[in-house]
């Protein structure tokens, strides 16, 4: 044990030194506001490559919010947004500078959502090409090859074919997390990747998510699954309307939660 | 097949729908195609129309968005007829007007682009609503899910909105290409010779007004027949990927 410790102080300290460089995604002091309701009150979080964090509350704490402000799905009131050391121009309002840099940087975030969103008018394979070859200019024959790759990996190598909407939810999502794979992210955001689907297609999901966990994908992952997230999460975040209210390795946050409210929360999900 | 003729008693009226002169069949055939060529033109104008006022409806500001309110109410307010005499006779006045402050003196409008103009500005009013819905009736997340992966507004519209709404927008544009095609016979008020006004000039020559207007009910009637056909293709098309509500199959 004290042999782990000093190990991981080596790492910490190697850290330090590379952390610009090793910083996926730094987050900080995030405000978002709906008119008068304020759902983020000021989340600072940082990301570094490699890392699983996954970030837990109570519905309405904010948690899908603060992930989509990530993207600017949702535009931030405040705050700063720096991606692989990359800071995003927001003016006074929020508001991005340059429509391009968001663009730019989208490409790099691959998103899975709860409801899979994938283009139902587009068959698997189309879905997963779509956005290497019409945003990312890769050639058609090359995205093709690696889309199939990518379909086989998540076990749907022989519906490449098929429309979405004849597939169960469980095979959408896995279809889903090909298409943000098909980017090449730099960053996977998960926002609730099982919470639409029925229980007994949500394990299907979430071996592929750990399989990534595990190939050392960066992730944010917005999830209900706690005996999932301590298991895949290198860092969990407790989010209580608006604000961290604890956050820290898997195994003390739910081993040894501190605060009250996450006492409470981790026996009312079980 | 005369004899046939002779002994139902249509021997006059084949003669008279006969395709070379003395028969008429020619200049009944030469109207449907200027009214078919007219529906086109309009309905393809109006739709162009309709993508930009639908967009303009949805994604503008505020003074694009009363104008167009503005523009598809009184468009579709005030009946065709009213509509097509006061764009023909506005829109030609203009042209004129403008083209001898040029010095150019009067210039001759085709029927046909006057007819385009007039109808297209008609239909795509209509466009405007019937793609608004459509483009509403997109699922979010879809739209959503694009804009996550970095996709521009120009090329989202091309990849994703306009795929994803046209099996909510074909039925709404079956409607106005017929529309469209019927529309056309009021254009004779403008003294454009299309179906309907050959039609008239056939019948009121020869008397014969039942056979004539029964031949251009006929060709209205074919027209209609054939666009089905077509449109049920584009709405399969359109609607490939989406489990039919009928049938067993998930």
């Amino acid at each position: 044990m004290g042999k782990l410790m000093a190990m991981s102080d080596v790492a910490a300290k190697e850290n330090q030194v590379s952390d610009a460089q090793s910083e996926a995604i730094r987050v900080t002091d995030l405000h978002k506001s709906f008119g008068a309701l304020e759902v983020l009150k000021g989340v600072s979080l940082t990301a570094h490559k490699g890392d699983v964090v996954a970030i837990i509350g109570g519905s309405g704490s904010g948690k899908s919010t603060f992930l989509r402000c990530i993207n600017f799905l949702e535009t931030p009131s405040s705050g700063q947004i720096v991606v692989n050391g990359e800071e995003i121009q927001m003016r006074a309002d929020g508001t991005p500078v340059h429509r391009k840099q968001i663009e730019r940087i989208r490409t790099r975030l691959g998103m899975v959502f709860q409801a899979f969103n994938l283009w139902t008018h587009r068959t698997l394979l189309e879905n997963v090409i779509e956005v290497p070859v019409y945003v990312l200019n890769v050639p058609r024959a090359a995205a093709i090859e690696r889309a199939k790759v990518l379909l086989d990996r998540v076990g749907l190598g022989d519906k490449a074919d098929t429309f979405p909407s004849f597939l169960s939810g469980g095979q959408q999502q896995r279809a889903a997390i090909a298409r943000a794979l098909a980017v090449d992210p730099s960053v996977m955001l998960f926002d609730e990747p099982t919470s639409a689907l029925d229980p007994e297609l949500v394990g299907e999901v979430l071996t592929v998510i750990r399989d990534l966990a595990a190939e050392g994908r960066t992730m944010l992952l917005v999830t209900h699954e706690m005996k999932f997230a301590r298991e895949v999460a290198t860092h969990v975040v407790y989010l209580f309307e608006g604000r961290i209210e604890e956050q820290g390795p898997p195994a003390e946050l739910f081993g040894n939660p501190k605060s009250a409210r996450l006492k409470q929360f981790l026996q009312t999900v079980g | 097949m005369e004899l046939i003729l002779e002994t139902l008693g249509l021997a006059k009226s084949a003669e008279l729908l006969s395709l070379s002169p003395p028969g008429w069949g020619g200049n009944l055939l030469r109207g449907l195609v200027n009214s078919l060529q007219i529906a086109f033109g309009a309905f393809g104008f109006g739709l162009i129309i309709g993508l930009f006022g639908a967009s303009g409806k949805l994604y503008g500001g505020v003074v694009l968005r009363d104008l167009l309110a503005i523009y598809t109410t009184v468009i579709r307010a005030v009946p065709e007829l009213v509509l097509i005499l006061i764009l023909y006779y506005v829109g030609t006045d203009l042209i004129n007007q403008v083209s001898q402050a040029l010095g150019y003196g009067r210039v001759e409008i085709s029927g046909v682009v006057a007819g385009i103009w007039v109808l297209g500005i008609v239909q795509g009013a209509y466009a405007t609503e019937v793609l608004r819905g459509a483009i509403q009736a997109v699922p979010t997340g879809q739209i959503e899910a694009a804009r996550a992966y970095g996709m521009p507004p120009m090329l989202l519209m091309r990849r994703v909105t306009i795929p994803a709404m046209m099996s909510y927008a074909t039925p709404g544009l079956a409607n106005l290409w017929l529309i469209a095609t019927k529309d056309t016979a009021l254009l004779a008020i403008v003294g454009f010779s299309e179906l309907t006004l050959e039609t008239r000039q056939a019948a009121s020559s020869t008397r014969a007004y039942f056979t004539f207007f029964l031949a251009a009910g006929a060709l209205y009637l074919i027209v209609t027949l054939f666009s089905g056909v077509i449109f049920a293709r584009i709405e399969k098309w359109a609607r490939r990927g989406q489990p039919s509500l009928k049938g067993t199959g998930r």
